[in-house]
């Protein structure tokens, strides 16, 4: 369902607290859904700026993701690598209204659109 | 009940005033009219407006009120008076219905007109009402007025049971309420965390633990699915997950929405509230709009004190010296009595923010304050919030906090101190009688005094006066002792678990044990973590440390798991899982072949390979196929290998002495039960096993945590083999006769193993650092190998369930799923071009 420029993706009981969830877009790059034990939620993309590993599966702990497949710490405010390693994954603007998640449509699918 | 109050004034046509109209009698419109008036009294005719039927109370004290400490007319703020001597129209109990922008009045439900010069709109906010079914069934009520209050008591004098939705400020004030009235009180809280927007999840555990020690139910991560009714009255709650709780009443408290829809049908700008500018002036110039129902520079506020700045400015404007307002720096406290909690600014953390944690865990507090580029821009306090008030000074002053850093947590008196900011001063200037460690009674003089004979490091000062020892918040003070006393001698103590601690792997297990610690949030704040949630370091050691603590009792915690150990199979570089069943012994048959090769083929796994574990790995399979290809599994007989977990991994064998023409005993059957009886135990690290039939060691067995070598006259043990990195061979443990004493042993020391070693240590590294004859005494003491093996086998009865069959069977399903998918919708294609 869209309202204007948000994608509705359904309620946030839908992503259990300290966790993340994956939202595949066809003809982009997929997006990970993240929902910290403090009860906040973001969208990045599901790609460390390292080697690409699956964000969405790493362990969340603050607003940090640790990539589970070479411990990047990632912020899941900014996008950035933390510590001494660099890089930058894009993030997605996220709201929560009435209990409901949306992303920001252009960010979710730039790419398919402008291809 | 209050009668309606309404004071007509006889107009005075022809005074020359501007008339101001005030859509709500609320603390908003009445404290804007006071500012107002403050500077030009003779300057508006006004007339207020107000839905409810009485005069201006103070809504953020209905809390004490529903909780009896208060009275209404203690909290009323204008009294009739007021009005009138102001020469004030308030027509309460008739709200307004429509504004006329074109004509300049507004229309209330009476059918009054009132003209205006200026409007000003303080409507403030309305409850949330979550749509579930059953919301509007008698019994359910918000808590935002004093009728509601009213309705609360009612059915407090009645007795029986509250279901409030919601736990935040609201919420927990009004269960807090009902609670002292004589109600059983459940609080429903969607997130896990108690007021989260206030609170981190440390102090939302401590306010937790309080309210359940006074009698509340409280269940986070709850979702309402229905209000159930009987006869058109409330008669309870239905959760997501089925659960249902009786009540008589139900308060739904989950937030407040600003109250816009009469300047949205006036066509006033609004997006969450009506916006403003500075000087809460609205889209229409002669329109202001101020409180709860207003956006100002992207932000809707749901608390009192931004009102007063709000009102300040409207008032500076509206009287011809405008200032302009910027915004508010807010700070909550709750209002239950004996709870001491604070929370002010910024505390979600990002780009750039430092966290200062204290803990102590005696007193119940918890002080934790944000920094970011020398500057304080959030606290939260719980069980000690004499400083709020300084820090939230220091936040809304922006003030340099780098002179009084290292000081900042200790509150003002110590940071103010001059000389004392520097905390080895401060303990330098404490008496020799001062008590450091209030746990074990020991004063800084006998602190000294190790110190001086010899004790030059936390650890030894530990052991030697026991200062630090127990419950480790004097860890600070002792290390600042070391540094006074030794100058630059301090030796750095042992390795940490992680940088959230101050206290060894050796440290948090034994107190896990001591204090009965079995949460992973009870862990941290007992042990005063200097994290809010821990880091990926921490969170899977705990979670381990936990679990082979109390078996049977802790519930594995999901989230702390490292990704292979949640998805039950091992992830690969691109993202996909290589999943390895079980082949007991390294053993298999046509059949499980068979599903294997089906299993490759349905599922298109572009490889399977023989693993050095003897048995097959099925590569490329996706997250989603997972629970499927598990089933399929499953349904040949095969069971999770594990070949992803900190657990025992495989056992492998030689063919022995049922084939092999060297064999000496069974060691393919010995290999079998013994992983019959090890599989899916959690480790410290992963575990490998072998047995072999004779010297030769086909199986390899030197170089894995425990292997076997069968001989003639029975089986030599040996321990603490690698083949990885660093390849280790094993070390002999003991010869034993008969497969009973070898399995027993291996029992044992696995054990052993598991409660000592520390998270992510290999059994090679482990026998290194505590020394094999470390292993052979414990398990040489008398009935070692009984109790060991006993504790092992009855932990084991709560290990050996099938991941795999739990999640073919649905369980976790989300870990699996994807959120949704998004198909854009379709670009308009490009015109083909046909080939020449």
């Amino acid at each position: 369902m869209m309202i204007g420029n948000w994608l509705d993706i359904g309620p946030v009981t839908q992503i259990e607290p300290g966790t993340a969830r994956t939202l595949p877009v066809l003809g982009c790059e997929e997006i990970a859904v993240f929902h910290t034990m403090r009860g906040e939620f973001f969208a990045l993309r599901n790609q460390c700026p390292h080697k690409q590993g699956p964000l969405s599966q790493g362990i969340v702990h603050g607003d940090v993701v640790t990539c589970p497949l070479h411990n990047w710490n990632i912020s899941l405010r900014s996008g950035k690598a933390l510590g001494d390693d660099e890089g930058c994954v894009p993030t997605i603007p996220l709201k929560v209204d009435a209990g409901r998640l949306y992303l920001l449509r252009s960010a979710v699918v730039t790419r398919a659109e402008a291809a | 009940m209050n009668a309606p109050v309404n004071f007509e004034r006889a107009g005075l046509p022809g005074n020359g005033r501007e008339r101001l109209v005030v859509i709500g009698n609320g603390m908003a419109g009445c404290r804007a009219v006071e500012e107002i008036l403050a500077r030009d009294p003779l300057r508006f005719d006004v007339t207020i407006f107000g839905a409810e039927p009485r005069v201006n109370y103070n809504r953020i004290m209905l809390s004490p009120v529903l909780a009896g400490e208060k009275t209404f007319d203690e909290i009323v703020i204008n009294t009739p008076e007021w009005y009138e001597d102001n020469g004030i129209t308030l027509v309460s109990g008739d709200k307004v219905v429509s504004i006329d922008r074109e004509t300049q009045s507004v229309i209330a439900a009476s059918g009054r007109v009132e003209p205006y010069d200026r409007l000003l709109i303080a409507t403030g906010s309305d409850p949330f009402i979550i749509p579930v079914p059953g919301k509007d069934l008698d019994g359910v009520v918000t808590f935002r007025d004093l009728d509601d209050v009213d309705r609360m008591l009612a059915a407090a004098d009645r007795g029986g049971s509250a279901v409030v939705i919601g736990g935040g400020l609201l919420g927990l004030e009004a269960a807090h309420g009902l609670n002292l009235r004589g109600m059983k009180v459940t609080v429903i809280h969607l997130m896990p965390t108690l007021m989260e927007r206030q609170l981190d999840e440390a102090a939302g555990y401590l306010l937790r633990s309080e309210l359940e020690r006074r009698g509340q139910t409280i269940l986070t991560g709850a979702n309402t699915k229905e209000i159930l009714g009987e006869g058109g009255r409330v008669a309870g709650v239905r959760l997501e997950d089925g659960t249902e709780i009786a009540c008589d009443i139900v308060v739904m408290a989950v937030g407040i929405r600003p109250a816009t829809a009469l300047a949205r049908e006036a066509g006033l700008e609004v997006e969450r509230g009506i916006m403003v500018d500075d000087h809460m002036v609205t889209s229409d110039p002669a329109v202001l709009a101020v409180g709860e129902c207003v956006q100002h520079r992207g932000t809707c506020y749901g608390l009192v004190a931004p009102l007063w700045e709000m009102c300040r400015a409207l008032a500076d404007h509206a009287t011809g010296a405008p200032t302009g307002y910027e915004g508010s720096v807010t700070s909550t406290k709750l209002k239950v009595s004996g709870i001491d909690l604070f929370s002010a600014g910024d505390f979600s953390g990002g780009e750039g923010c430092e966290d200062i944690v204290m803990r102590d865990a005696a007193r119940g507090a918890y002080k934790r304050v944000i920094v970011k580029e020398n500057r304080l821009i959030g606290a939260v306090l719980y069980g000690d919030t004499a400083d709020g008030s300084w820090y939230f000074d220091l936040m809304k002053k922006g003030e340099d906090i780098a002179p009084i850093r290292e000081a900042l947590i200790f509150g003002q008196a110590f940071a103010s101190g001059g000389a004392l900011a520097d905390p080895n001063a401060a303990v330098a200037a404490l008496s020799d009688d001062a008590e450091i460690c209030g746990c074990n009674g020991v004063s800084k003089g006998t602190v000294v005094k190790a110190i001086q004979g010899g004790a030059c490091s936390l650890d030894t000062v530990r052991s030697t006066c026991k200062a630090s020892a127990s419950c480790g918040s004097c860890t600070g003070l002792v290390e600042s002792l070391l540094a006074l006393t030794l100058g630059g001698e301090v030796q750095s103590g042992p390795k940490t678990l992680c940088k959230c601690t101050s206290f060894t792997h050796d440290d948090v297990r034994r107190l896990i044990l001591e204090k009965e610690l079995k949460l992973i949030p009870q862990v941290m704040q007992e042990l005063h973590w200097t994290t809010p949630d821990g880091c990926s370091s921490c969170r899977p050691a705990l979670n381990y440390y936990l679990l082979c603590a109390w078996p049977g009792e802790y519930e594995d915690d999901q989230k702390s798991r490292f990704v292979n150990e949640r998805m039950h199979a091992n992830i690969q570089k691109d993202g996909t899982y290589s999943v390895v069943p079980r082949m007991w012994g390294g053993l298999t048959n046509p059949r499980e072949l068979r599903a294997i090769a089906d299993v490759v083929e349905k599922y298109d796994a572009p490889m399977v390979k023989v693993t050095g574990g003897q048995r097959l790995d099925i590569f490329g399979i996706r997250k989603e196929d997972l629970p499927a290809v598990w089933a399929d599994l499953n349904a040949a007989g095969m069971i999770s290998g594990h070949a992803y977990g900190k657990s025992l991994r495989t056992v492998k064998t030689c063919v022995g002495s049922e084939w092999c023409r060297f064999g000496t005993q069974d060691s393919t059957g010995l290999g079998v039960k013994i992983e019959h009886m090890t599989w899916g135990s959690w480790m410290p690290h992963k575990f490998k096993i072998a047995v072999s039939g004779c010297p030769r060691n086909c199986a390899e067995a030197t170089i894995k945590d425990f292997g076997v070598i069968c001989v003639d006259s029975g089986y030599e043990l040996h321990v603490g083999g690698n083949g990885g990195i660093k390849v280790r061979a094993t070390d002999f443990l003991c010869k034993v006769s008969t497969e009973e004493e070898a399995m027993d042993m291996c029992a044992a020391f696995t054990q052993l193993y598991r409660e000592e070693a520390h998270y992510l240590e290999r059994t090679a590294p482990w026998i290194e650092r505590v020394g094999l004859q470390y292993v052979k005494d414990r398990l040489a003491e008398a009935g070692a190998v009984e109790r060991y093996a006993a504790r092992f086998r009855y932990s084991q009865q709560f290990m050996q369930d099938d991941p795999w069959a739990r999640r073919a069977a649905g369980e976790d399903a989300k870990l699996h799923q994807h959120l949704a998918e998004v198909r854009p919708f379709p670009t308009a294609p490009k015109p083909q071009l046909e080939n020449a």
